[in-house]
């Protein structure tokens, strides 16, 4: 039995508690985007040649696609000129281990609860910390190295691991798969990179924490993990940034690599900040989440708990394209106030006898607007593609709206496909059978919807899902009248 | 206990109960009876304090308080429990969790530390023979998927754990057959004491039989028309609602 | 060879030769506003969301032309594209978008059923405010050039009206007929049908093609129902594979009122309907299905709009198809619940079988909802039959061919039932039993 309530009780009554800002010196390169920042990037993380051509193509790319409309989302417009495209907390030399890390970062993660010192580790949990542009610090790489996997920032993968970086990166997620992705490709600063060689079962959970602390900086990190064949991994990824009055861009691209057999679980809990009651500040996150299982039997799950962001745009995907292989996406969506948020999940079928499964938990508060936005689709040769999904929003306030807009496009007789949405607000019966109980009308809202998002908390890891339940909580403060 | 002085209430603009006065002391078991449409369910929302029924006129105090001032909750942790008619099903939340909930609210409203797992567990199995639920129903979601004689169990259940002063079985009975209605009967016997009281709404005398209330009042038409002992039950029984119908129909407005 | 249609100047010429030689005051103005919407919006292509599967541009890269309204369509042919019981029915016949009242029959007495040709109408004391009040009302809902194309061209079109407490004895059967002998035809029928306070009307639209060139039927049909009223509406669908059509159905409720709606697409080329129902008053109440049977090359998209603008609606909604060959099935049902509608109840439910290997079903079931206190939902499936009954029968001693027949028969059939006049519903029956070469007894 987990102890849902005395999590909700202690966290009833606090706000975003993680809008404080880190006074670090930080090396910025100056606003804006253009050619020379480009390889200005590159040349300050010192990479090869063909990272920076790689970068430059989706530069001249990016500079002739048009912001996507589509989302059912309303934002002025951003202007790209005014971001900074990198920073990084100044250091005065490589590190060579945890202890030379600053003190004033040790001390901005442990406020965050994100403990990378080792002595005071998360237990068995490897964290990659990225602040602003650069990973700052990796834990336990090397007992993880000792069974072969590889865990670090995308800037040392670069370095140490071209081979595989090269191989992999853009496969899933092509450079010019879409505005932001392109983006990212141009001006990517940082990003975990993981390898799980064959036959390896990831003896801990693997986590990177993002934070945006640089004023009027955005973040482009990019993640890529490639699990070999018979490989497990369990990846868990957290963010948070300070209070601001300005909105924030974060562009993110995450790319899974599953072969045969292989499986990965991937979850997150978003908790950008979301600006203020009035809709003031807070981060834009368009992130492009993708997977392929390459071969048989591979899975790839994604969970995700969002509940920050002013406003989000992201599909986390799966592309079955080996046989038998399997895709996920569990997710609960939760926004109050202004915040807005189109996401959902793409389910592409491509092999034969491939499965997948979609639930999905949209929380509408105060004058939000929540959307699920989801496409199942098998292809010709998908032979006995199976899907199911199920959509349930729930509407807490009459000025807030809930949407779904599912896309199913079969192209095989032997595809079984099912969908079912629900509608409903939190109901009044359901509320007054709490407060009767002694439960006051928040405690007894956060436990509904708690309950309400139960199928998908299941699914996170013991430790996320304890802070996503707070989060939860958190996030329905104010909602209700 | 409970005084009820003069109370009217009114949904949506139409008045149901019109002038209900009601004394209740410790130990006692009430009875209130009626036909449909009488106000029975109507008191009992008033009383746990359901915001859509407006109190336009009177007053209730409750263990010396005035419970008109007091939210659903407050009323609750005071110690009022309404058995509801309809027990609500909350999908995804444990019946364990939501009645150690319940109950942890309860004592940090009195000043009590909450019950830690150990402490919890064991109150909960005592409660569990008392009110033979079966556990398996625990694990599950509030209610979802219960039958009627579940649900009316495990609200007898939550009764025994949160061990309220003042009872409202709000047609309990209702939907049940006769061994779930002699469960739930012999669970609020083994509940009963001479410090806590107990309203019994029902429709019918089945369930007076087993309670074998102190004193029995008719509802009518919003007010309470006849009072007497566990006999005017019977009559009642004898002679059905007609007669209520007949004697006072005429003189309400 | 003939230029494609959306040629501009084609069109150009076409609808200034129209404002000068039928001109009015009313109709020009509304052709007016949709002629400037056709040239801004322009033919949709599949970048835009609502013709995301249906590339209804293609159409607009061939040669059809406007009808001169000299077709030869005589009584005989009508007589082989008649419905069932016709002869107790009131019957209007189009040919290329055009109402031919010489080939039309109205049974009804003269108080049951007004018709008139819309440019009549316009000019009648009557009817002239109704027109100015609900004509081209469906352009608020439905922006794309496609169906700014029809208003820009509404001419020939008809109006029927049903007085106040008429309950229409006779149903109305409407024939869509394209003559495409001589050419390709691009045709435009309109029409406005107004159900004036606690009057009954059942519409029954049918399409036919005389000749073997593509045709082109780009159709709107407005109904306006008001308090207390019920309208009935049953499309079917049956027609050549050269018959192409865009058909919107949009029937606004302006009091609190009942619509029924089945849609039943058996054969075709390339079809998309708009079956947009909105609710403008509280307390309405609409049904809505739809059957799809496709084989060959046919392609028939389903849109449908439930718009829940006031509290305590009720709708409810089923859409079935099943594709076969190389047929494509497209379905996108949108349930609106605008701020102020609270108590909705809004249900929609889209099952589909797919057939054979090249056979495509893409489905879009939508909820936009904003209003909280409502009960939405939907449900989608894509599947095949279902092999534990085929087995059942089967091993009952029913050939597998047969077999399937039935529990396609029995798929089916959820929607067919919908249709209540009698006549009409066992002619679909016997289509279907024929289609799917059902042994009957």
């Amino acid at each position: 039995m987990k102890e849902e309530m005395e999590v909700l009780e202690q966290t009833i009554g606090s706000e975003y508690k993680y809008g404080f800002v880190t006074d670090i010196e930080t090396e910025t390169v100056p606003k804006g985007i253009n050619e020379s920042i480009v390889r200005l990037i590159s040349k300050k993380k010192n990479e090869p040649e063909w990272m920076l051509n790689w970068r430059l193509k989706a530069f001249a790319h990016w500079l002739k696609m048009e912001e996507p409309k589509w989302p059912n989302v309303k934002y002025p417009p951003i202007n790209f000129q005014d971001i900074i495209y990198y920073a990084a907390p100044k250091k005065k030399k490589a590190l060579n281990g945890l202890d030379e890390v600053d003190p004033e970062l040790l001390k901005t993660f442990e406020k965050l609860g994100i403990s990378i010192s080792e002595q005071k580790r998360l237990t068995g949990v490897a964290v990659d910390v990225v602040m602003d542009s650069v990973s700052v610090a990796t834990s336990f790489k090397k007992q993880l190295a000792e069974v072969g996997i590889i865990f670090c920032s995308m800037s040392e993968a670069i370095q140490n691991h071209p081979e595989l970086v090269q191989k992999y990166i853009g496969s899933v997620v092509p450079m010019t798969d879409n505005y932001f992705a392109a983006l990212n490709s141009a001006v990517f600063t940082d990003g975990s990179f993981c390898y799980i060689p064959k036959g390896v079962r990831c003896p801990m959970e693997l986590s990177t924490y993002f934070r945006i602390n640089t004023e009027n900086s955005g973040q482009f990190e990019r993640t890529l993990i490639v699990a070999e064949e018979e490989s497990y991994v369990s990846y868990l990824e957290g963010c948070t940034a300070p209070k601001r009055d300005e909105n924030q861009l974060h562009a993110a691209v995450v790319e899974l690599v599953a072969h045969r057999k292989a499986e990965i679980k991937y979850s997150t809990v978003q908790n950008w900040y979301p600006g203020d009651a009035n809709g003031a500040g807070g981060i834009y996150n368009f992130v492009t989440k993708r997977g392929i299982c390459l071969g048989e039997y591979a899975k790839i799950s994604w969970s995700q708990v969002e509940t920050g962001s002013a406003i989000t745009w992201k599909y986390p995907s799966v592309i079955l394209k080996g046989d038998y292989s399997v895709g996920e996406f569990y997710s609960v969506a939760l926004t109050n106030h202004l915040q807005q948020a189109d996401t959902g999940t793409k389910m592409i079928h491509l092999g034969k006898n491939t499965r997948s499964r979609i639930v999905s938990k949209g929380i509408s508060a105060g004058k939000s607007q929540n959307s699920y936005r989801g496409l199942v689709r098998t292809g010709k040769n998908a032979i006995n593609a199976r899907n199911f999904s199920q959509c349930d929003s729930l509407l807490l306030g009459n000025q807030c709206g809930a949407h779904t807009f599912p896309y199913i496009e079969a192209a095989h007789p032997s595809a079984i496909i099912e969908h079912e949405a629900t509608t409903s607000k939190i109901g009044e019966d359901q509320l007054f059978y709490c407060r009767q109980r002694g439960i006051d009308t928040e405690a007894a809202v956060a436990l509904i919807v708690t309950g309400f998002a139960k199928e998908v908390m299941n699914q996170l890891p013991m430790e996320f899902a304890v802070e996503a339940q707070k989060l939860l909580a958190i996030s329905l403060e104010g909602s209700v009248g | 206990m409970l005084s009820i002085q003069n109370i009217h209430a009114a949904v949506e603009g139409k008045e149901i109960l019109k002038g209900i006065n009601l004394d209740i002391q410790p130990g006692e078991v009430h009875a209130i009876m009626g036909p449909n449409g009488s106000g029975k369910s109507t008191l009992a929302s008033v009383l746990a304090g359901r915001e859509e029924y407006e109190v336009t006129e009177g007053s209730i105090t409750f263990l010396g308080k005035d419970m008109l001032e007091l939210s659903p909750e407050e009323r609750s942790r005071e110690g009022l429990f309404l058995a509801f008619q309809y027990p609500v099903e909350i999908p995804g939340v444990s019946t364990t969790n939501f009645i150690k909930t319940a109950l942890n609210e309860k004592r940090k409203y009195h000043g009590l530390a909450p019950l830690d797992a150990v402490s919890f567990l064991k109150l909960m199995k005592e409660k569990m023979q008392l009110v033979e639920i079966d556990k398996a129903l625990l694990t599950r979601s509030v209610n979802e998927g219960f039958s009627g004689g579940e649900k009316k169990k495990n609200e007898i259940f939550q009764m025994a754990m949160l061990e309220p002063k003042l009872t409202i079985l709000d047609e309990t009975d209702s939907g049940l057959d006769i061994d779930a209605l002699r469960i739930v009967a012999s669970g609020v016997n083994k509940l009963r004491n001479k410090n806590n009281a107990i309203i019994v709404i029902t429709h019918y005398q089945r369930l007076l039989d087993y309670l074998q209330p102190d004193f029995v009042h008719v509802l009518y038409n919003g007010r309470i028309v006849k009072s007497g002992t566990k006999e005017l039950a019977l009559t009642l029984e004898d002679q059905g609602y007609d007669y209520i119908k007949e004697a006072f129909g005429a003189t309400t407005i | 060879m003939h230029m494609a249609i959306s040629q501009f100047n084609y069109i150009e010429e076409k609808f200034e030769a129209l404002q000068t030689a039928h001109p009015n005051v009313l109709l020009n103005e509304v052709r007016q506003k949709g002629f400037q919407t056709y040239q801004t919006a322009g033919v949709p292509s599949c970048k835009n969301e609502e013709w995301r599967y249906t590339p209804v541009n293609n159409l607009f890269k061939q040669a059809f032309l406007f009808s001169d309204n000299k077709a030869a369509i005589n009584a005989a042919f009508v007589d082989s594209v008649r419905l069932p019981e016709s002869a107790t029915a009131n019957e209007l016949v189009f040919v290329n978008g055009l109402y031919q009242p010489s080939l039309s029959t109205i049974r009804s007495a003269n108080d049951e059923i007004v018709v008139l040709c819309m440019e009549a109408a316009s000019a009648d004391a009557r009817f002239a405010d109704i027109l100015k009040a609900h004509l081209g009302k469906s352009s608020l809902y439905v922006q794309d050039g496609v169906h700014a194309l029809n208003t820009s061209f509404i001419n020939g079109g008809v109006f029927v009206y049903i007085p106040k407490n008429t309950q229409a004895t006779l149903p109305l059967y409407v024939y869509q007929i394209a003559d495409t002998v001589h050419h390709p035809v691009l045709a435009q029928p309109r029409s406005l049908i107004y159900l004036a306070e606690s009057a009954s009307l059942q519409l029954v639209e049918h399409y036919a093609t005389s000749g073997n060139s593509d045709s082109f039927t780009n159709e709107i049909m407005e109904v306006v129902v008001a308090g207390n009223s019920v309208f009935e509406y049953y499309k079917v669908q049956n027609d050549d594979a050269s018959a192409n059509q865009v058909n919107t159905t949009h029937i606004r409720q302006i009091g609190k009122s009942y619509v029924h709606t089945v849609v039943i697409t058996l054969s075709g080329g390339m079809i998309r309907n708009n079956t947009n129902i909105i609710m403008e008053t509280p307390g309405n109440e609409a049904h809505m299905y739809g059957l799809y049977l496709l084989k060959g090359n046919t392609h028939a998209d389903n849109h449908t709009l439930v718009d829940n603008r006031e509290p305590h609606c009720f709708s409810n909604e089923l859409y079935k198809g099943i594709m076969d060959d190389a047929a494509t099935g497209v379905f996108s049902g949108k349930i609106y619940v605008r701020p102020h509608a609270q108590k909705t109840n809004a249900y929609q439910s889209n099952k589909n079988i797919l057939l054979s290997e090249k056979a495509t079903v893409n489905t879009k079931p939508q909820l936009e909802i904003f209003a909280d206190d409502v009960k939405c939902s939907h449900g989608c499936t894509v599947g095949r039959l279902d092999e534990e009954a085929l087995f059942y029968l089967r091993s009952r001693g029913i050939d597998a061919a047969q077999a399937k027949a039935m529990l396609l028969q029995a798929f089916a059939n959820d929607v067919v039932e919908k249709i209540k006049i009698d006549s009409l519903r066992q002619h679909i029956e016997t289509l279907i039993a024929n289609r799917l070469s059902l042994q009957t007894n």
